[in-house]
């Protein structure tokens, strides 16, 4: 464990408080094999493939097929015919090759850790939400509250998504090909969020951490967000991203804006970055 | 939280069976509200008005003993009041007991129609129109189609709604969509809460217009028929009610020619839209789309304060 540096946060007795409670320490101790797998993850193989045609499925029977080709150690699986439903490929918690042949609804590949997912189609709104790890990528366009809470992982869309994408985020990157709407990285606290179009109102509002790059206009800044400064290690990040998933800045990386938090929290901004992890 | 759906075909004429397709949308979106179902559907202008009105709730049947005399007197009184205004109804239809449809024959004042009709007690007029008909009940959409026959009910354009009571009561009263009296032909389906409802209500009353049930959404029917009223065009009048209504919302509108659609400024509420060459369809869930279509479509939502209205 880090050692923590003694400042006010520690005399207010944050760091006590955290230490002494069920952190991620404990849990996630590297000497305690049993705390790094969940229960209901599979050990797959990503050389076996298996199709599930979901036409005539609800999405608890999809959700429960998927399990089952999983628990059998099938490391591809193909998903067609989801037509559009909700609460998809959900709770996955391990490596696994997903691919969705068309459009998800609400709440597609929520609470999931580890799986590469892609979508052919559009996803309605909060897809991935509270993702964990893993790749998420749709060909279409994407509703509102797009990747709400992630921690972790690349969420992409390649067309467009709604209102509020990126709220509450706490790690991971977001991709956006095309254009967001109002609210953007709305209380975002850390990760990234990368815009290649437009971004609609009140983008980064009350946001305290985490970076957020915009290609074309923005519409207006949210409170607390403010304009940051580009430098070379920002383009390199960039370029290399958007190529892993095949995507362009309409204008050049060069010519993307990127945004940051204004803000001072009195507790928050007190803490070295290691120890932001234990707050969070 | 209620579902909203509309399909406007651009080039398919009258022959499209709208009432099928509202049906299968309007199934699909039971889940987000199945207290009412509502449609309100253009079909064939014959040259007639269509006047849909009920003279009772469907619960009434079941809490009064006197009721079916009461209905038969209420119908008896309407028949007199139109014919001494000078309206010919050239067809009866009654699809319940206290759901009608009269097609009439009648070039006079229609406001003064609606109020005297709607002065018999327990009578209210659901719409007229030259094409519009309304039709809402309890229960979900396939119990209602079922109903009054809508399958095979063909036409242009339609709005629909499943409603989720949230603030006002589970009858045909509040049951969505609203006809925007005294317009012929304008009806308004909504999803969301609308705050500063009784403000706007009042005045709006003050001016003269009638509310006939206490439903928050029935204020945009009303608010759009004061715009038109004052001679703003539908793409307008939806433009100035963005920033009249407080609150959240979806809502869409439609009148004897267009379909619109509007969002508030905090692009709340959901709403998909597919955008076709021949059709337009848009409903709170790409789900209910999918069921007009077997292959993939392309769909996205609308922003914050989106305004956007199709003819056909």
């Amino acid at each position: 464990m880090a050692t923590l540096k003694e400042d006010k946060s520690h005399e207010m007795g944050l760091h006590e408080e955290q230490l002494k409670g069920r952190t991620q320490q404990r849990f996630f101790s590297v000497d305690e094999n049993e705390n790094l797998t969940y229960f209901h993850s599979f050990d797959v193989d990503t050389s076996k493939s298996g199709t599930i045609d979901a036409l005539e499925m609800t999405p608890r029977e999809i959700n429960g097929e998927i399990r089952a080709l999983m628990e059998k150690g099938i490391g591809n699986i193909t998903v067609d015919n989801p037509m559009s439903r909700h609460g998809v490929g959900v709770g996955i918690l391990n490596r696994l090759n997903l691919t969705f042949s068309d459009s998800l609804g609400y709440f597609g590949c929520g609470l999931i850790d580890g799986p590469n997912v892609h979508i052919k189609g559009r996803v309605g709104w909060s897809c991935a939400e509270n993702m964990m790890a893993g790749t998420v990528v749709i060909d279409g366009n994407a509703g509102s509250t797009f990747g709400a809470a992630i921690r972790g992982g690349d969420l992409v869309c390649k067309g467009s998504v709604g209102a509020r994408t990126g709220i509450d985020q706490k790690g991971g990157t977001i991709i956006v090909g095309g254009k967001t709407g109002a609210f953007s990285g709305f209380m975002m606290q850390r990760g990234r969020m990368i815009i290649c179009g437009d971004a609609g109102m009140n983008l980064g509002d009350s946001m305290y951490d985490g970076t957020i790059y915009v290609g074309g206009e923005v519409e207006e800044l949210g409170v607390d967000c403010v304009p940051g400064e580009m430098t070379e290690l920002d383009v390199r990040y960039l370029t290399s991203k958007l190529d892993l998933y095949g995507m362009k800045a309409p204008k050049g990386v060069e010519k993307m804006q990127k945004y940051v938090s204004g803000k001072q929290l009195w507790n928050y901004d007190n803490l070295e970055p290691s120890e932001k992890k234990l707050v969070l | 939280m209620c579902g909203i759906a509309g399909i406007i075909h651009k080039q398919a004429g009258k022959g499209a069976n709208i009432g099928e397709q509202m049906t299968s949308m309007l199934q699909a979106l039971k889940h987000r509200g199945p207290d009412s179902t509502g449609y309100a559907m253009y079909g064939e202008d014959n040259g007639n008005q269509i006047m849909r009105f009920k003279v009772a709730e469907a619960a009434d049947l079941e809490g009064s003993y006197d009721i079916h005399a009461a209905i038969e007197e209420r119908l008896a009184l309407i028949d007199s009041r139109l014919a001494e205004l000078g309206v010919k109804v050239v067809k009866k239809e009654s699809p319940t007991e206290y759901a009608h449809r009269y097609e009439i024959d009648f070039s006079g004042d229609m406001k003064k129609v609606a109020d005297f009709v709607e002065d018999i007690e327990g009578v209210e007029i659901l719409s007229i129109g030259n094409s519009l008909e309304l039709i809402k009940d309890l229960g979900d959409a396939a119990i209602v189609s079922g109903q009054y026959g809508l399958d095979g009910f063909n036409g242009t354009h339609g709005i629909g709604h499943t409603r989720m009571a949230t603030e006002s009561d589970v009858d045909i009263r509040s049951a969505h969509p609203y006809w925007a009296y005294p317009f012929s032909d304008v009806a308004v389906v909504h999803n969301g809460q609308l705050t500063n409802y009784w403000t706007n209500r009042r005045a709006l009353e003050r001016k003269g217009h009638r509310f006939s049930s206490n439903c928050d959404s029935e204020l945009i029917a009303v608010y759009i028929a004061d715009r038109m009223n004052q001679g703003d065009d539908l793409e307008t009048a939806m433009k100035n009610s963005v920033e009249y209504l407080d609150g959240v919302f979806t809502y869409l509108v439609a009148t004897k020619d267009e379909l619109g659609m509007a969002k508030d400024v905090m692009a709340a509420k959901p709403m998909v839209v597919y955008e076709g060459d021949d059709m337009i369809a848009l409903a709170s869930e790409e789900v209910a789309i999918r069921k007009l279509f077997d292959h993939r479509i392309e769909t996205f939502d609308p922003y914050h304060g989106e305004v956007r209205v199709w003819q056909h």
